[in-house]
């Protein structure tokens, strides 16, 4: 009979016999990917002293802001918003978090667009963040058309020449109010946060790309000596 | 409200009204959102600029 180690389960080692167990395979991959020092480290490289990479940051403390602000208008509706001054005030803080949230991406995007961030591997990185962008540009749109003002109505009806322009009109309506609200209190929310959730884990999983002037001149030629 | 705390909190800029917009060729933009670029491009330059004191730590 196996004894079984209480230290080795809670390090996540598991049994051999249990090597084949899904359970063990996903947590292998995952403790090779992301061990905890390179999950929630204590040191980063140098050159990571930058302002730019407060943006990226900055960027997810607006995203919280948003969701707070957005869940809160949710939970009173429209007449709220609207009408009383708590909830006009509410109503104002997600607009801004939001300015704030594009303002900030979009600086992290040029710091990282110069940096050639997707360098050594790290196109999948570059790619999240790309999605990220455009999911929340779409998440933008929408909150426009959820507005219940003339606003909105003035929006959706500019705005459904060019999705009807691109073919889509039928599966996107934005003349179709519930649906819009649903993409943009459920599906684009959980979109973006999913994928931002991916990107920073991609970000922890690879370490942030190295200045240009420190790689190596022949990536080729530095990982055959690396492994001679 | 009174009318000097209704100043304080308002906004800066009185935001009401149709927006203005600046035409140059086939380009339209609204001020507003030339602000906001430029705003961007100024921080963008700011951060890349100013120095980030760190207090070690970093390996």
């Amino acid at each position: 009979m196996t004894t079984i180690d209480r230290n080795d389960v809670e390090a996540g080692i598991g049994l051999p016999e249990d090597a084949d167990q899904w359970t063990a395979k996903i947590r292998g991959f995952l403790m090779r990917t992301l061990p905890p020092g390179r999950l929630i480290p204590d040191r980063q490289p140098s050159y990571m002293a930058s302002w730019i990479y407060i943006f990226g940051a900055l960027t997810m403390g607006a995203l919280a802001m948003v969701i707070l602000s957005g869940g809160i208008l949710s939970l009173e509706g429209p007449t709220w918003w609207h009408t009383s001054s708590v909830g006009l005030f509410v109503n104002s803080l997600h607009l801004w978090s939001v300015e704030l949230f594009f303002f900030f991406m979009v600086v992290h995007l040029w710091g990282k667009f110069f940096m050639a961030a997707w360098r050594g591997k790290r196109a999948l990185t570059w790619m999240t963040g790309v999605i990220t962008f455009l999911a929340s540009i779409g998440a933008g749109l929408t909150g426009y058309l959820s507005q219940t003002n003339f606003d909105a109505q003035w929006i959706s009806t500019q705005a459904k020449d060019g999705i009807n322009a691109v073919g889509i009109g039928a599966y996107f309506n934005v003349l179709n109010f519930g649906q819009m609200l649903m993409w943009h209190i459920m599906i684009l929310p959980l979109a973006v946060v999913a994928i931002t959730v991916l990107h920073v884990l991609l970000v922890r999983a690879r370490g942030i790309v190295p200045p240009i002037e420190l790689e190596p001149a022949d990536p080729a030629t530095a990982v055959a000596g690396g492994e001679g | 409200m009174t009318a000097a705390l209704a100043l304080v909190v308002g906004a800066l800029i009185n935001l009401t009204g149709p927006g203005h917009y600046i035409h140059w060729g086939f380009i339209q933009i609204s001020v507003g959102n030339l602000v906001v670029i430029g705003l961007m491009v100024v921080t963008f330059i700011a951060a890349i600029l100013i120095p980030y004191h760190r207090k070690g730590g970093q390996s």
